[in-house]
């Protein structure tokens, strides 16, 4: 059993750790794979261009949305869940970007019985952009 | 990118407003369904053994594996839905699409053996001048339930169309 972190231990302003990947045809072609999402302009740099993307093709905003996912549930540990996910997809996943899950808690209160902390979270990029900006809830057990 | 039309709102997308599809069942969820997806979002780290060790997972308060938040179990389905055409845009108009982003609310987790039932319904669009020229916004509402009819997901996913 992991609880990695606990409601008390947490605080308005905390940030959690940095999760990052460098993200390419590699990391694509995998999620892809799982997710039956082989959609020319991610998989085609002719097709990339043709829907407006210079560089060529591009990463899946549902890959985005994994690393959040996988950044939270490493924060929180395997006792803890994650309640609510929110993003919009500002910018794209260019090939060999390095892509880093911030977040940074913004509230903590009991809602109907639980243990939740809201928190600002988004992906930047190796340029600082942020790719995807939003928020989550996560549901903290208490210190024994 | 959407040229020589005044809109992008077909009367058929007016009338499927709100209205829930149909449910849909997934096929039953395997380990290694969830194993793989696991694999694949953490590449190239080991991913996290509550997604693959049952020894493991038992130990949890889950008291068996459970699948990734993100897991989506109506990947590779053996026969593909057409989108419904009463939620389609306008005729004669070749459009982009891409995934403007999501708002997802939990409830139970996914586990090995589960069935998952979908139903979904156009909640809202609007549309905008944007810097593609005319785009459409809409939002659709993706409700998920288990075979015990336990909640798992509730999504509200942005398609965005130019």
């Amino acid at each position: 059993m992991t609880v990695k972190v606990h409601f008390e231990d947490v605080e308005v302003g905390d940030e959690m750790p940095v999760w990052s990947r460098t993200t390419n045809f590699m990391h694509w072609n995998r999620y892809a794979a799982v997710n039956d999402e082989f959609v020319p302009f991610h998989m085609d740099d002719e097709d990339g261009r043709k829907a407006g993307n210079a560089q060529g093709a591009f990463g899946m905003g549902n890959l985005r949305y994994a690393y959040l996912v996988n950044a939270l549930t490493d924060w929180i540990g395997d006792e803890a869940e994650i309640r609510e996910i929110g993003c919009q997809y500002r910018a794209i996943n260019q090939k060999n970007d390095t892509l880093s899950v911030v977040g940074k808690v913004v509230e903590k209160g009991v809602v109907d019985g639980e243990n939740q902390v809201r928190l600002d979270i988004n992906v930047t990029n190796q340029n600082g952009e942020a790719t995807c900006p939003g928020h989550a809830v996560v549901v903290l057990p208490n210190r024994a | 990118m959407a040229t020589g039309v005044d809109t992008l709102i077909s009367p058929a997308m007016e009338e499927a407003k709100g209205r829930w599809s149909e449910p849909r069942a997934s096929p039953p969820i395997a380990l290694s369904d969830i194993r793989k997806w696991a694999i694949a979002t953490y590449w190239p780290q080991t991913p996290p053994a509550i997604y693959w060790d049952e020894a493991y997972a038992k130990t949890t308060r889950w008291g068996g594996v459970i699948a990734p938040r993100d897991f989506n179990p109506f990947a590779w389905p053996v026969q593909r839905l057409r989108p419904p055409a009463a939620a389609a845009p306008v005729e004669g108009v070749r459009l982009t699409g891409i995934n403007g982003g999501q708002t997802d609310s939990y409830g139970v987790p996914q586990r090995p053996g589960d069935v998952i039932s979908a139903r979904q319904r156009l909640k809202d669009f609007n549309e905008r001048q944007g810097r593609f020229g005319l785009m459409l916004y809409t939002y659709n509402e993706i409700e998920w339930t288990n075979q015990n009819g336990a909640f798992v997901r509730r999504r509200i996913a942005t398609g965005i169309r130019y």
